[in-house]
């Protein structure tokens, strides 16, 4: 079969972007090839691992089990939206301070995850933690730093939210 | 791993839809979720040469009571229905099952019809579906047609739809009985290397109807006719729980994989079906 193009227009972390994709075309490989979005990572291609993870319409969403044609229209934000090294959002800034991550390849989907978590629940539990994130693998961490690090994350972000 | 190229069409109209499937028999296949679907093709184990997207079809994302039946339609998400106080309230079966399916992520986007669709032997809610005695609704371009739980699973990733058919609505009885769901797996939303899911309604005190059925034992899910037949009848008591368990680890033949072999599936039937059955009589 030849390969079968579409016009594609959808909104990926605030900018509008108008491409011509293959069909089967995933979104992970449209973000990381297309538009060079690399921070989304790329680790079982079949929906286990959760490193791929980015948000659709305001809903985590695995983008190695999504075809960036099906997302015609849609609001597509990835970590490059969560901060920069200059202003990180408290979320990666716990990451950093509570060793949530070592070598990183997961942190992509941690944070991810953890940002769609917070934004539900702005004082989760240890063991409502561990539930969201257990979609996301991680080889290195053994976890419990991860789950401090969103445990003080959202800490953080409720003294913030005080403050404002 | 990606997958290799195929047509692909959103239609905008069920009917649209419909004549999608029927004009590309075997060829074509529905995507909703893709949660299932997209993984295979990446794997390259399903090969569609047309994807019907339908995700433009919202009038399928519903989900309502109509004449005692939780009507579910094809595009209503795990997520959806996972936190609906409305299933919680008619069907908490399947809400004391949602923890165990999948995880957040791909409960955002998959859907319960697809889920079914896909038919994983494994999987929570074929087993969930057959305990409740559901129905689905299966529409192609000759009609409409309404298959039993029962009748719809066949063997691995193998349903009773023909090939111009699509599931548009599952019909779940809404009944008052008690209901109980055990499931083990290797991790927390993996797919069950053994699960029951079981029902139990009672009058004056004994089992007035029973529903038992298990996932991840056999080729599909399956209902054991045998071993509910011992409850009717009868007043519920740990004595009675560990004899159904056993007539069901008599009846079915589990196999062996990578994660476990038949004898700890079999440990595992007798060992989970009491505590389902423990449940469904705490809360009948």
């Amino acid at each position: 079969m030849t390969e079968e193009f579409h016009e594609l227009t959808l909104t990926v972390n605030g900018k509008r972007v108008q491409r011509r994709v293959p069909a089967r075309l995933l979104l992970s490989d449209f973000l990381r090839q297309d538009l060079h979005l690399t921070g989304t990572h790329v680790g079982c291609e079949h929906g286990v691992c959760g490193t791929c993870t980015v948000s659709v319409n305001g809903k985590c969403t695995r983008s190695c089990l999504t075809f960036a044609i099906q997302l015609q229209g849609c609001e597509v934000s990835t970590v490059e939206s969560v901060g920069t090294l200059q202003k990180m959002h408290p979320l990666q800034k716990a990451f950093w301070e509570k060793h949530g991550l070592q070598c990183g390849f997961c942190t992509p989907g941690m944070l991810m995850t953890a940002m769609e978590l917070l934004a539900e629940n702005h004082a989760p539990t240890r063991e409502q933690i561990a539930d969201a994130i257990s979609g996301n693998l991680c080889r290195c961490t053994g976890y419990e730093t991860i789950i401090d690090a969103i445990t003080a994350a959202a800490a953080e972000m409720r003294e913030m939210e005080t403050q404002a | 791993m990606k997958p290799a190229p195929f047509h692909y069409v959103r239609p905008e109209t069920l009917e649209d839809a419909l004549s999608d499937l029927a004009r590309h028999p075997g060829e074509a296949r529905i995507i909703a979720g893709g949660q299932s679907l997209v993984a295979m093709m990446n794997l390259r184990l399903a090969h569609p040469e047309l994807l019907v997207d339908i995700n433009g079809l919202q009038e399928l994302d519903y989900h309502r009571v109509d004449s005692d039946m939780l009507c579910i339609g094809a595009l209503a998400r795990h997520a959806a229905l996972a936190a609906s106080p409305l299933v919680q309230k008619v069907a908490p079966l399947m809400s004391a099952a949602y923890p165990h399916v999948a995880h957040s992520a791909v409960r955002n986007r998959g859907t319960l019809a697809g889920n079914l669709c896909h038919a994983d032997p494994a999987s929570e809610m074929p087993a969930v579906m057959l305990a409740l005695d559901a129905r689905f609704r299966a529409r192609s371009v000759k009609g409409d047609r309404e298959i039993a739980a029962t009748d719809f699973f066949l063997g691995p990733y193998t349903t009773a739809l023909a090939e111009d058919e699509m599931l548009v609505e599952i019909r779940v009885p809404v009944r008052q009985c008690g209901y109980g769901f055990e499931e083990v797996s290797i991790r927390q939303g993996d797919f069950a290397l053994t699960l029951v899911a079981a029902t139990l309604s009672l009058q004056a005190g004994r089992v007035h109807a029973a529903s038992i059925a298990y996932a991840g034992v056999e080729g599909n899910a399956l209902r054991i006719a045998s071993a509910e037949k011992l409850l009717i009848g009868e007043v519920p008591s740990d004595a009675l729980f560990e004899r159904v368990a056993a007539e069901a680890a008599n009846v079915i033949q589990p196999g062996d994989d990578m994660h476990a072999d038949a004898a700890y599936r079999l440990d595992m039937i007798r060992t989970l079906t009491p505590r389902a059955l423990r449940s469904a009589a705490a809360t009948a």
